[in-house]
């Protein structure tokens, strides 16, 4: 019986008995004898003044074994930041692991407890005093620009952190032109309001000093392990070599738990000093308050296009709110990774991007699933229906006009991007087909005629994955993979990637035992601890299997090279006419004459006359850097009715096509796309994080903050092409993201189709869409 | 004043009083403050950490045990609530080594992903299977709004849960023997 390639086929995962019998260890489960707990006092104002801070009753409270205030962080170093972009790379934005002097959104920290339990720290924590002198927030981020504006950082006399504005005298001509041949051009200001990431299991980080060693010992809900031992070992003072971090089970990051936030450093500090484990979990409204948000632009469009509905030119405008500090890539979301796909899957020749960046009194902003892509497509997909209802035409029409075609890849962007395959107009049909989209128009026609109101959108989009490219960001987006194959046979694969909850211990064991043509259960898959795993990036951006995968493939290919070496030695043979096929090393032409992958690993690591050439043991190490990125793609079509009485949206369908290039496990990419739908028609229908115009947090809890539930879905119907990529040789493309790209913007056009309107910003919450139908 | 008040009440609420709660058919004696919740007892004093915490004011039901074969939110339960009670969490879900058939259920459809949300996931819809053994999408996905999980978009849950009903239904009317 030969061993079946396990590539494409849909394995359970491996991750899932221990977590359907409740024996994962998330940071939360976590217990070290002596520990101590930390509690986070917040500001409760979104602007003020700290004219004192009272820690003594605090001090004094039983079983409190310390209290700090940013006067106790003065040598730590700042939050990081990748890219520090204008005004950033003078100090502005940048803080220190506590506010001092002035805090600058609801929920800043401003002074921690550390005590032996929980409860006793967070009573403690109400004893502190803090004078504060409230002062006016700027919130909305066109008021925060103007003049007169309440300034975060007086210093530097304005909010404005970053602007970008060339020269629009070559877009310009293109309009005028566009005008002059009888075309149109369309406009119009998009809001893409604030999300609240929102993973179920909120931050949380234990940190443990052995004394002896002088080692810190770092547990935390992070997706970069790596990053954040160099940047925290880096902040603190500690040698990095001395600095251990480990990423247990991680419930859910979206992008959230990319940043290295204040209270990492906090309880590391405090362990070092304390000489005792301390523990932090954060709890929903600390997350809601202060875990970084998503999206939070607005957006001004304008787009020229022909008669016939071909765009000529784009012009778009972004302004983005970075919250009251820049974290590790606030500043840089909306400029390098929302413009470069500002075209979408179109073929436009024409396209002009200017940008301001703002400071506000809110959290801060970061990436949050999609981070970037989901705003520019939103902005390109809108802009299509906008031309479409403005020329009368059918916005699939629209769309497959526009389309860049299969011979144009690789297609240089006029964005930038350099995308490297696609087939777009093959997914618009088939999400049209499944759809029965011509019927479904003819029974919103008849819904129409009866007064009731039906809406259709679709959103043809693209994203990047797979980041890299070499050279692009200021540190290599390489990712690593270390292989042992064991004596017995088996192998160890440690991977500098840091999967939590999409499930690469299965997919990364699938790639490598079709390598080594032996089953998936026998590569056990590691992660998430930087003493024992290669120096990786971390798992966002729907990079993991791209860069990851690649570079766990290219480990493989290089152990079974090496295997075929010793084989040929074995079999007497030519290493060249060596081929491994089930699981045995066989001589081409002769395959009675054969040696099997275990023997060959136990000839490896035991034999003491190995060929002089062949160095003992089978283990390596592999960094792999893409030379391009990946650019997945689709089509999804949302149906809507909405109820005029109550203005109610219903989402009555969600049709999602995607290509992610190659699939390892066709049940897990299905998974990913799923959960992506969730969050993007999540942001399209009720999500929204709102602060008062004083800069009070009006959605702290789950309560007032709206999260899709099981009720308000519908049973997705998807379906997927596949154009593999050409920039690694898995051909996988990546796909965790593409749900939440692909589906606001669908759900918008279908709501706004429904609405007959030319726009209408999210979320269309029952209230919002009562008050448009209404107000009409 | 207002620190005073607070250490009074503090001192009232952190008074310990002993409970005798049996968990999983253990039985056990415990010394605990009454303002604890029963999350942060099953999970700090008995080290079943199993039980999730998600959010603080019950909506998303990471917690959810049962209590006395109920279905509750234990961060919404003090722990001298359930003095005398029976337990059951999700440590308590398989038998002899054997699934529940929710748990082969959430395993076989992926219905799950980071994982955080699904012992709460599996306690309530051992509930919604225990008053309706048999029930629609819509049952399941109207029994499940109590729970929250950011990852899967609910479609490979419900698939789980009517994949554990139908095994549950064959099973139950499996002569004694069958099988074997």
């Amino acid at each position: 019986m030969g061993i079946a390639a396990s590539i494409g086929t849909s394995i359970k995962r491996r991750e899932d008995p221990r977590l359907i019998t409740g024996q994962g260890t998330y940071v939360d489960d976590i217990k070290l004898s002596g520990m101590l707990h930390m509690a986070v006092l917040r500001s409760p104002y979104g602007h003020a003044r700290i004219n004192s801070i009272n820690t003594e009753a605090a001090k004094k409270h039983p079983g409190v074994k310390a209290v700090y205030t940013a006067e106790d962080f003065s040598d730590i170093g700042t939050v990081a930041v990748a890219v520090p972009l204008g005004e950033i790379a003078n100090g502005m934005g940048l803080h220190g692991p506590l506010a001092g002097g002035k805090v600058r959104f609801y929920g800043d920290p401003v002074a921690v407890v550390i005590a032996h339990d929980r409860y006793v720290a967070r009573d403690a924590r109400d004893l502190i005093e803090v004078d504060y002198e409230p002062l006016p927030a700027a919130i909305d981020i066109e008021e925060a620009m103007k003049p007169g504006a309440p300034l975060l950082y007086e210093e530097f006399g304005t909010n404005v952190a970053f602007g970008m504005h060339p020269p629009t005298d070559e877009i310009d001509k293109v309009f005028a032109q566009t005008l002059a041949d009888g075309g149109i051009v369309v406009k119009q200001r998009i809001v893409n309001q604030r999300l609240a990431p929102n993973s179920m299991e909120t931050r949380g980080v234990v940190a443990d000093y052995n004394k002896s060693s002088k080692t810190l010992t770092v547990w935390a809900s992070s997706q970069n392990p790596h990053i954040l031992r160099n940047i925290l070992a880096a902040l603190i003072g500690h040698p990095q070599h001395q600095v251990h971090v480990i990423v247990p089970e991680v419930g859910g990051g979206f992008g959230s738990k990319i940043d290295i936030y204040p209270e990492e450093m906090i309880a590391a500090v405090a362990a070092r000093k304390l000489g005792k484990p301390v523990k932090w979990i954060e709890d929903r409204s600390e997350n809601i308050a202060v875990t970084v948000h998503g999206r939070d632009q607005v957006d001004y469009v304008e787009v020229a296009a022909t008669r016939e509905g071909k765009v000529t030119g784009m012009k778009v405008h972004g302004i983005s709110d970075l919250g009251a500090y820049c974290q590790l890539f606030t500043d840089v979301i909306m400029i390098a990774f929302g413009f470069p796909v500002s075209c979408g899957a179109y073929d436009i020749k024409n396209i002009h991007l200017s940008a301001d960046i703002v400071f506000t009194n809110k959290a801060p902003t970061d990436a949050y699933r999609g981070a970037g892509r989901p705003e520019a497509t939103y902005i390109t997909e809108r802009a299509i229906d906008l031309v479409a209802r403005e020329l009368g035409k059918d916005p699939a029409e629209v769309r497959r006009l526009n389309f860049i075609q299969p011979n144009q890849f690789p297609y240089k962007s006029a964005a930038g991007a350099v995308y490297d395959t696609g087939n777009y107009e093959v997914a618009l049909d088939r999400a049209l087909s499944m759809a029965g989209y011509q019927s479904l128009r003819a029974e919103q026609a008849q819904k129409r005629a009866e007064g009731k109101l039906m809406g259709i959108g679709l959103s043809s989009y693209i994203e990047i994955c797979g980041f890299g490219p070499k050279g692009s960001a200021p540190i290599g987006l390489y990712e690593s993979a270390r292989i042992r194959v064991e004596q017995s046979g088996t192998v160890m694969l440690y991977t500098g990637s840091s999967p939590h909850g999409q499930g690469e211990e299965t997919t990364f064991a699938q790639i490598v035992a079709d390598e080594f043509s032996i089953s998936p259960d026998q590569v056990m898959v590691m992660h998430g601890d930087t003493d024992s795993t290669p120096e990786g990036r971390g798992t966002y951006g729907s990079r993991t299997t791209a860069v990851g995968g690649t570079a766990a493939y290219t480990a493989a290919v290089k152990l079974r090279e090496k295997m075929k070496q010793i084989a040929s030695h074995l079999l007497e043979a030519s290493p060249s006419d060596v081929t491994l096929e089930d699981g045995k090393f066989s001589v081409a032409g002769s395959p009675q004459k054969s040696v099997s992958f275990a023997d060959v690993a136990a000839t490896a690591n035991t034999s003491n006359t190995l060929h002089p050439s062949i160095e003992p043991g089978l283990e390596t190490t592999v960094f792999w850097e893409p030379e391009a990125c990946t650019f997945p793609f689709g089509t999804h079509i949302s149906v809507v009715e909405i109820d005029k009485e109550t203005g109610h949206v219903e989402l009555t369908r969600m049709i999602a096509v995607d290509d992610c290039g190659r699939q390892i496990n066709p049940m897990i990419v299905e998974g990913q796309v799923h959960g992506g739908l969730a969050q993007g028609i999540g942001q399209a229908l009720i999500e929204g994080v709102i602060y008062g115009n004083d800069g009070q947090l009006l959605t702290a809890t789950l309560m007032d903050y709206a999260m899709p539930l099981s009720s308000e879905l519908p049973s997705f119907e998807l379906d997927s092409t596949v154009t593999p990529t050409t920039v690694n040789p898995l051909g996988v493309k990546g796909v965790g993201e593409a749900g939440t790209i692909g589906s606001t913007p669908a759900v918008a056009n279908a709501v706004i189709d429904a609405l007959g309107v030319a726009h209408f910003d999210m979320p269309f919450t029952s209230e919002r869409v009562w008050k448009a139908i209404h107000q009409k | 004043m207002f620190a005073y008040i607070i250490r009074k009440v503090g001192t009232i609420l952190t008074m310990k009083r002993e409970i005798t709660v049996t968990v999983n058919g253990e039985q056990h004696h415990s010394q605990v403050e009454p303002r604890m919740l029963l999350v942060h007892y099953l999970r700090e004093e008995l080290d079943l950490t199993g039980t999730h915490i998600g959010c603080d004011t019950s909506q998303c039901g990471a917690c959810v045990v049962h209590l006395n074969g109920e279905a509750v939110k234990s961060c919404t339960v003090l722990a001298v609530q359930a003095d005398g009670c029976n337990v059951t969490t999700i440590e308590g879900m398989a038998t002899e080594g054997n699934l529940h058939p929710l748990q082969e259920g959430f395993w076989e459809k992926h219905g799950l992903q980071c994982g955080f949300c699904t012992p709460g996931m599996i306690m309530a819809s051992a509930q919604l299977l225990k008053n309706n053994p048999n029930p629609t999408e819509a049952e399941i996905r109207k029994a499940l709004e109590g729970n929250i999980c950011r990852c899967t978009g609910y479609q490979n849950i419900v698939r789980a849960v009517q994949f554990a009903a139908e095994q549950m239904r064959t099973s139950a009317t499996e002569p004694v023997g069958a099988g074997e």
